[in-house]
């Protein structure tokens, strides 16, 4: 079985963004990318998946500008076996990278796709969900928990009321949540054999996509800061503070 | 003119108060009409509990045996069936709504907006990107339908009264898809306030230090009549189950008061609580950045310091 990883570079999450002053966008020049932590976590699923022999092979889907390669060849080096690059220098929204991940999804016929539950730029939570249903196949978004056999996912997933178990036929899209595992790092000599693995350059346009991005966005703002309180001295300050705002 | 289909939330046969938070970003749209969408197995009870909900003007119900667990793979068709006319379709920012809505707006080939904070024109709204830290107004084309998820901690429940608006079965004609099933709900039973509509919370941390030790909390937060929450770091060390988290990828709440007892306070954690109305913090470190959204800190060791809130509190 072959999975295909949903495989996003973001701004990395330790960094703080800050709004530009003029309100059209982020500061991102300087600033540090990486993997959507979720993604990395899809990875390591699927090289367990291969390592477990349920899977065959792992590639690796990055949709986004020519300097993405490598982000890619860090997807390599952690153990991807080869990478797909789908090339374009404009922000691709998720309805669109649902549909560009369907024609990557008809030419290579994985047998699952593991992509992260939501890209930490967008916060989006869609484009899983919405390739699941343009391939009208089963989704299972939020996993804590996947097993492979018999042809099904079996797949624990963390709701808000505590954790449900689904079953999915194969092939279906799995989405990925923050427990699923813990990603390994990347040893050095792993980065020297990424070199030797092949990125397939594909360029979005050549994929007949509609990519009319239907929301525009038009402007960006600060959020309202809370301002900074009072430091109280002990617990008897501290009651007599919350009983005088009715909240005890 | 606008008309909104709002997706009920339920379990075991209750609506879950996400359902109303939708309906008031509903009526901030000023529609002509807002309908909720009952999907279950036994729709009664639930339509009853929408129908009363203020500024809902019709409830239309689905009763069928594969409406028994909410599988996207299941509902998304029939929502999108149902959803023909309509110049919007809500549903609220839970893993519900989140599983869910992305379906549908595929099926109906339109964009979503995710976790709409507020509406500033019937195709105007305004959502946070980067863990809340920018937040963007974005505008869906006026030609298609509108599909959005509503984040529960910026709106309200609207006011359930005597109001009774009509329910109405629907009948879709819709093939259902077979592939993906049910298997089971884990759920940690407890008789504590609801985490997401809890007007206090009370969240431990990895400063707790244990499953056993975060009996503290609990205790405490009894004593309150508070929710218990907590931060990833206590869910992944096993301190408490996952359904406790509070941020970025766990709840997202807006209790009148939040206590972060051993809480660092990371930004991830934090977008969770912005929406607080009073927000303490007690940490042993001073320097800890939860102090600074916190309006009261108070910097110790949080067991000798939950302890002399308790006995305040005798
Ligand atoms: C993509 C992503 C998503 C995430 N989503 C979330 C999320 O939804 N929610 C979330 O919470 N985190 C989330 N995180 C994790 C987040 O970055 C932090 O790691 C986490 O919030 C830390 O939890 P903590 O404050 O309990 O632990 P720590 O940061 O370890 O802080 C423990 C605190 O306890 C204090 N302490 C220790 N002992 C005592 C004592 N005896 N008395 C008083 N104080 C004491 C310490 O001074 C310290 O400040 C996410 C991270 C990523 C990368
Ligand atoms: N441009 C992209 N390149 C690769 N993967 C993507 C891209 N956009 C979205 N994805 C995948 O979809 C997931 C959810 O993204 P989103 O819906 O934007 O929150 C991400 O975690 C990725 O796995």
């Amino acid at each position: 079985m072959k999975i295909l990883v949903g495989y996003k570079r973001v701004v990395d999450y330790n960094v703080r963004i800050q709004v530009k002053p003029d309100g059209t966008g982020v500061v991102t020049d300087g600033v540090k990318l990486s993997a959507n932590p979720f993604d990395d976590i899809a990875l390591e699923e699927a090289l367990r998946l291969r390592e477990k022999g349920v899977a065959t092979e792992v590639v690796v889907v990055g949709i986004g500008p020519a300097d993405l390669t490598a982000h890619l060849r860090n997807g390599l080096a952690m153990g991807a076996n080869r990478a797909i690059h789908v090339v374009t220098t404009d922000a691709v929204q998720p309805l669109t990278a649902a549909r560009a991940f369907l024609k990557l999804v008809e030419k290579e016929q994985p047998g699952l796709v593991l992509m992260g539950k939501q890209a930490i730029d967008d916060d989006a939570n869609q484009t899983g969900q919405m390739l699941a249903a343009l391939w009208d196949r089963p989704q299972a978004t939020f996993a804590s928990k996947l097993e492979i056999a018999d042809g099904k996912a079996t797949v624990t997933r963390e709701v808000d009321a505590g954790l449900e178990v689904i079953e999915a036929e194969l092939p279906a899209v799995v989405t990925t949540d923050l427990r699923l595992n813990e990603p390994r790092f990347i040893k050095l000599p792993d980065i020297m054999k990424a070199k030797s693995k092949p990125i397939d350059t594909i360029e979005f346009d050549s994929l007949g996509v509609e990519a009319h991005d239907h929301l525009a966005t038009t402007h960006y703002a600060a959020p309202a800061k809370r301002s900074k309180g009072v430091m109280v001295k002990d617990a008897a300050e501290l009651v007599a503070a919350l009983k005088q705002k009715g909240l005890l | 003119m606008s008309k909104i289909l709002v997706i009920a939330e339920h379990l075991h046969g209750k609506l879950n108060p996400a359902t109303a938070r939708a309906v008031s970003a509903a009526v901030a749209v000023k529609p002509e009409a807002i309908d909720v969408l009952v999907l279950a197995d036994n729709v009664d009870a639930v339509a009853a509990e929408a129908a009363a909900i203020e500024g809902v003007s019709r409830v239309l119900t689905v009763a069928r045996a594969e409406n028994a667990h909410a599988l996207a793979a299941v509902l998304a068709p029939q929502v999108a069936k149902a959803a023909g006319g309509y110049s919007h379709v809500f549903a609220p920012s839970t893993t519900f709504g989140k599983d869910l809505a992305p379906r549908v707006a595929a099926l109906l080939g339109v964009a979503q907006v995710s976790d709409v904070m507020s509406v500033e024109g019937a195709h105007a709204f305004k959502r946070p990107i980067y863990a809340g830290n920018a937040i963007v107004t974005v505008e869906a084309n006026p030609a298609h339908a509108v599909v959005a998820t509503i984040r529960t901690a910026s709106w309200p429940a609207a006011a359930s009264g005597d109001s009774k608006a009509p329910v109405e079965a629907l009948a879709l004609d819709v093939a259902l898809p077979s592939h993906t099933r049910f298997v089971e709900l884990q759920q940690g039973s407890s008789d504590r306030p609801d985490l997401q509509s809890a007007s206090k919370v009370v969240s431990g941390g990895r400063g707790v230090g244990s499953k056993e030790n975060f009996e503290i909390i609990y205790k405490f937060a009894d004593k309150i009549g508070a929710a218990v929450g907590a931060s990833r770091a206590a869910v992944d060390a096993g301190y408490v189950p996952n359904e406790l988290q509070v941020g970025q990828t766990g709840k997202i709440i807006a209790p009148e008061l939040y206590m972060a007892i051993g809480i660092s306070g990371a930004i991830q954690h934090l977008t969770g609580i912005k929406d607080a109305g009073t927000i303490v913090a007690i940490n042993k470190d001073g320097e800890a950045p939860i102090f600074e959204v916190a309006d009261f800190g108070l910097v110790g060791d949080l067991f000798k310091i939950v302890d002399e809130l308790e006995a305040e509190l005798s």
